[in-house]
């Protein structure tokens, strides 16, 4: 743009660039500060949250969630290979679930022994994902309920399937989610089988890396089932995590049990407080 | 399109409609994606507000002062999860960079404008996820956002076309 020979123009123009240079430096570092402290910036974004929210409410409620579309397009591509799978998968279920349901029988004896409650398996409240950002690369979504039902952040999120992720901060009706697949969300697991303890972090993508502490050899096998472990907190032990599809090498790859994408109904647990030491000892 | 006073014949439109469609329909398309009952497991829309930002600039180039992307860029940070900030600064520093194209060349076209956009659209997602997760090797974070640029590039021509609709609305005259 050229602000032709008019003094007053030339010097609104330039004032115009100062303030847009400056501008862009500060937005900048204010992004690199809002990532070393994300709490920071919590009330203007929950206030924008807030706005928003009802119409997603509205679009949710005329029209269920709509993301099963891309899932049943991608089915097509795989069908062959995932037939063969899923029917090798099926056989090997069988005879883990005979085996679990003994399990089960031999447990619920023990516990009526010992007269221990399931710990505290009660959510906070129930809610639904309301939307998520799908044009930026963390993995956040919108929870339907927020402090009016006593979310408070930390609380892990679980649908019926599997752990969902945990509240970042809480506003008034409404709460924001990291979800297991974001890269910054790490969860300690453990193998269901044998207690291996492992840690879960985001692709970003929808799957997870798996690592674990133990560097020789790569312990893990496609199809196994990884649980929280309960270990630094947050997330009390034994909710269901992921399965591993396949090796990589440094670990794992696993697919999240609960798909947010699906899900209907989470439930908001209280944040757990491990005591301490005792939930630290491997098996 | 009528305002609530009766328009007369030919009369010019209001200047809140002038200034108002561009920017409304800007935070609109920022706001979309979370109007929307989705839970997506990786980032593949188009950052729609973006493409028509973008748009809209690369139409109209004296619309906007050259500032206009702080205050549409915070709005976008605050509904689109980004780190606050990150387009704040960088759809200001694209506007920067379209300024000093608009000063070295004579002329461009739609195909030139398609290609100032893509290039702006490709580092502006690149550098926000780079800023979104910082310390991410380069090779995972295309992989990350690799699907969305080529959309927002395949998008591009037709949001030109919805600024240009909206164009039609804010210049309306009866």
């Amino acid at each position: 743009m050229r602000p032709g020979q008019s003094r007053k123009a030339q010097i609104r123009l330039f004032i115009a660039y100062v303030v847009a240079v400056v501008g862009a430096v500060v937005g900048l570092l204010l992004a690199i500060i809002s990532v070393a402290d994300p709490v920071g910036f919590a009330a203007l974004r929950t206030a924008a949250q807030e706005v928003v929210s009802p119409v997603a409410r509205l679009t949710r409620s005329v029209t269920g969630t709509a993301s099963g579309i891309n899932d049943s397009i991608a089915a097509y591509f795989a069908a062959g290979s995932q037939n063969r799978r899923l029917r090798a998968q099926v056989e090997e279920q069988q005879r883990d679930l005979v085996e679990a349901s003994t399990l089960a029988e031999e447990n619920r004896q023990l516990r009526l022994l010992l007269k221990l409650d399931e710990q505290g398996s009660g959510g906070i409240a129930n809610g639904y994902l309301l939307t998520s950002n799908p044009t930026s690369s963390r993995r956040l979504a919108i929870l339907s309920i927020g402090r009016n039902r006593g979310v408070q952040a930390g609380m892990p999120i679980r649908a019926a399937d599997g752990l969902i992720g945990r509240v970042l901060d809480a506003g008034p009706t409404t709460a924001r989610v990291l979800l297991l697949t974001d890269s910054d969300n790490i969860v300690p697991l453990r193998r269901a089988s044998d207690g291996l303890p492992a840690l879960a972090s985001g692709r970003g993508n929808g799957e997870l890396d798996i690592r674990t502490l133990n560097l020789a050899d790569n312990p893990f096998k496609p199809g196994d089932i990884l649980v929280t472990s309960g270990t630094g907190g947050i997330y009390r032990p034994n909710i269901p995590v992921a399965l591993v599809v396949r090796l990589q090498n440094d670990g794992a790859v696993a697919r999240p049990l609960a798909d947010p994408a699906k899900v209907d109904i989470v439930a908001v647990l209280p944040a757990y407080a491990a005591v301490s030491g005792a939930s630290e000892i491997a098996p | 399109m009528s305002s609530l006073a009766p328009q007369r014949i030919g009369e010019p439109p209001s200047q809140l409609r002038l200034q108002s469609v561009p920017i409304m329909s800007v935070m609109l398309a920022s706001a979309l994606p979370m109007m929307l009952p989705m839970i997506a497991a990786w980032a593949w829309l188009p950052p729609l507000g973006l493409l028509l930002f973008l748009a809209w600039r690369l139409l109209h180039p004296s619309l906007w002062p050259v500032w206009i992307g702080l205050p549409l860029g915070l709005w976008d940070d605050l509904v689109s999860g980004q780190p606050v900030g990150a387009a704040m600064g960088l759809w200001t520093i694209a506007l920067l960079g379209i300024d000093f194209i608009d000063q070295r060349t004579y002329w461009r076209g739609y195909w030139q404008d398609w290609m100032i956009a893509a290039v702006a659209t490709s580092i502006i997602i690149v550098a926000g996820a780079v800023l979104a997760h910082p310390g991410t090797g380069l090779s995972l974070i295309l992989g990350l956002v690799g699907l969305q640029i080529a959309a927002s590039i395949l998008l591009f021509p037709m949001m030109v076309r919805v600024a240009a609709w909206l164009d039609r609305v804010r210049l309306f005259r009866r």
